[in-house]
């Protein structure tokens, strides 16, 4: 019997490494999320043993290796680079194979995907410079309010209402919070604004026509913002399995696709 | 094992060895005149009326051409906040900052450049056309204050459509009502037949330049947008000079025997692109580099194309320097501006386009009405926005931009079905 051929995806992204590796079914066999830290490479090396030991693999059994992110050029054992917007178009539209808007909620950044039935990117967004929005953006907030992140999505679940936040500017809304808080203001409701905060960042990106679908690590963490989101659009709003995973796995399908 | 990309060679353009050359005397003709005072110097916007100052006997200096240099240099960033500490804000434009704080520190990459020079030329008088913006006649205002000159200027009108016989007439009105105070500065009265001479020559001028920038229209394209914001520096500066007559007569040639050999400014060309806005003159390397490895040429732009003057008319120097200053692209209206692009999307056969928005230029920053959506729409061409400046490198994010970049051209490749 001919070994199934594996493929492998990894998206060294500003916050994350991720790597997922994929076989004949397209199917994730293996996958691993770490800390990008400060060495591009290492991360790479890294992530990439833990999960081809977690698929009892060495690297001469994958057949490709596709890097994306903003780490992908320095990735050694990549035979080719893809832009993190080829690659989550590429993994939203191999779950939802149809006409759909990608948006792809990262570290450092944000952006958004038309991609056409057949699966072409007809036109994608990054957000500006600034990182409001982002995971970054939360990252910075919920330390200040002395709140870990895996809990961002429980806190503003509990909220009784939304504080609203005024400005786009992750510095001024670190200051609305304290005001915020002088006005007594809970963690939840304060939380379910930044929440919703991301999500006005999202939608004066661009229009977002036809079935949402959600990428990233920080709608992975947080859940909820595919709700508030659904909420603004008014068009059914989906969170792709695995989406921390979206990059690389999408990183892994191309590879294979490039057969 | 990852490069998937052609290492690109960059051809070298033979003819820069002689503007380098006529650049290096325009400075030190600059320096003498300011040093000796056996001609007066006058400071010009760079559209500005250029024509009328050296029919005057003037020497002119371009402080924009200095900021640019200065951007080129990649010393405008830490120039800046200098002149945001004085109340320049960071918002305005950073050729403005950068020059100011150049001259604050008391540096430029003039006497880098050219050994023995202090610097720019100190000026008799300065004089502006607020065509370009708003921001030249303060800038300009600044020097007057400093250096005790006069400054005069030309008040344009904005969001031009049609262009009307009272705004020739606006315009002629007032480039005739500087002539006194000119002739005071210079103690010459204008001798008409020398201003018609150097208006013809810059006509000469422009219509070469034109035909440089045209070239690129071929396939592939033996010019990109980054070798012509070098190229354009006798245009700017020495229009209305023999010599920069001369020097595009011996470029056009130069491309012209590209064309026959068919050689590409980009091995490979794949994609032809249109570049709207200011460049980013810090990093015209980097984009280069990458355009080409991506096998992108960037060919065509508004922005070289705004020293072209064909309105210009020797016969008619007044009226024609009028029109030629007012039927620039950067004062005219959108529908004007989505007609432009129209005519460019067509001469050059154009692929996609990418508009930069510069954070402290919004007279060259087009994509923020609505622009980009419909020029996308209409021609059915993918466009991009890159968000950085002229001059102000703290306003670009580099790694977002590359991305940016790397996934517009595969937004193209997938259009094409590659």
């Amino acid at each position: 019997m001919t070994p199934e051929a594996v493929y492998g995806g990894i998206d060294i992204g500003a916050s994350a490494t991720k790597v997922a590796l994929v076989g004949g079914g397209r199917k994730i066999l293996a996958s691993d999320v770490r800390k990008t830290g400060v060495s591009f490479e290492a991360s790479a090396a890294d992530a990439m043993g833990a999960a081809l030991a977690l698929a009892g693999l060495r690297m001469e059994g994958l057949r490709r290796v596709v890097a994306t992110g903003y780490g992908r050029h320095n990735v050694d054992f990549a035979h080719a680079t893809r832009t993190e917007i080829a690659c989550h178009a590429r993994a939203a539209h191999f779950h939802f194979p149809r006409r759909i808007t990608v948006v792809d909620v990262g570290g450092q950044d944000n952006k958004i995907i038309h991609v056409s039935a057949q699966g072409r990117r007809d036109s994608f967004k990054m957000n500006r410079k600034c990182a409001a929005g982002t995971g970054a953006f939360l990252e910075e907030v919920a330390q200040r309010m002395d709140v870990p992140l895996e809990r961002i999505d429980e806190l503003a679940r509990r909220a009784s209402h939304t504080v609203h936040m005024g400005s786009y500017c992750t510095v001024f809304t670190k200051t609305e919070i304290l005001a915020h808080m002088r006005a007594g203001e809970k963690v939840p409701e304060i939380v379910a604004g930044l929440v919703e905060s991301v999500v006005k960042r999202i939608v004066e990106m661009d229009p977002l026509a036809g079935e949402v679908v959600l990428t990233g690590g920080v709608v992975a963490h947080i859940p909820m913002l595919g709700e508030m989101l659904g909420r603004h659009v008014h068009h059914p709003v989906h969170i792709l399995p695995d989406a921390q995973l979206a990059g690389a796995f999408g990183a892994a399908l191309l590879a294979a696709e490039m057969e | 094992m990852k490069s998937d990309r052609p290492k690109q060679t960059f051809k070298k353009i033979h003819a820069s060895g002689r503007m380098k050359e006529i650049m290096e005397a325009h400075f030190r003709e600059l320096d003498e005149a300011a040093r000796t005072k056996k001609q007066k110097v006058a400071w010009c916007t760079s559209v500005g009326p250029a024509e009328l100052l050296k029919g005057m006997g003037f020497q002119v200096f371009y402080p924009e051409n200095h900021g640019a240099m200065l951007g080129a240099t990649r010393t405008a960033t830490d120039l800046i906040p200098l002149a945001n500490a004085i109340g320049y804000s960071p918002d305005i434009c950073s050729y403005l900052t950068a020059d100011i704080g150049s001259y604050l520190k008391g540096e430029s990459p003039i006497s880098k450049a050219y050994p023995g020079l202090d610097g720019p030329p100190r000026p008799d008088v300065l004089v502006f056309n607020t065509n370009q913006c708003r921001d030249v006649q303060d800038w300009f205002n600044f020097y007057g204050r400093e250096f005790k000159v006069p400054v005069i200027g030309i008040q344009t009108h904005r969001g031009v459509g049609e262009i009307t016989r009272a705004h020739i007439d606006s315009i002629a009105d007032q480039l005739k009502a500087m002539v006194p105070k000119l002739e005071e500065i210079s103690g010459k009265k204008l001798d008409m037949e020398e201003f018609k001479r150097v208006v013809g020559l810059s006509r000469q001028c422009t219509d070469l330049w034109k035909e440089v920038l045209e070239i690129a229209a071929h396939k592939p394209s033996p010019l990109t947008f980054f070798d012509g914001t070098v190229q354009m520096g006798p245009a700017v500066v020495m229009r209305g000079e023999q010599r920069a007559v001369d020097y595009y007569k011996l470029l056009l040639a130069e491309l012209e025997q590209r064309v026959d050999e068919g050689v590409a400014a980009v091995d490979g060309e794949k994609y032809r692109i249109y570049w709207e806005g200011m460049p980013i003159w810090g990093k015209l390397r980097e984009l280069s580099t990458q355009f080409a490895e991506l096998e992108a040429c960037v060919l065509a732009s508004t922005y070289c194309s705004s020293w072209v003057f064909p309105a210009l008319d020797a016969d008619e120097p007044f009226d024609s320097m009028a029109r030629a200053y007012i039927e620039l692209f950067i004062v005219r209206d959108e529908d004007y501006k989505e007609e432009y692009f129209a005519r460019q999307i067509r001469h050059y056969g154009i692929d996609g386009m990418i508009f930069h928005d510069a954070k402290t230029c919004p007279n060259n920053s087009n994509d923020r009405y609505g622009m980009v959506e419909r020029i996308s729409q209409r021609f059915d061409i993918p466009a991009l926005v890159i968000h950085g400046d002229l001059n102000d490198l703290r306003c670009y994010s580099e790694e977002q931009a590359r991305t940016n970049i790397e996934a517009y051209i595969e937004q193209l490749a997938e259009k094409r079905g590659q």
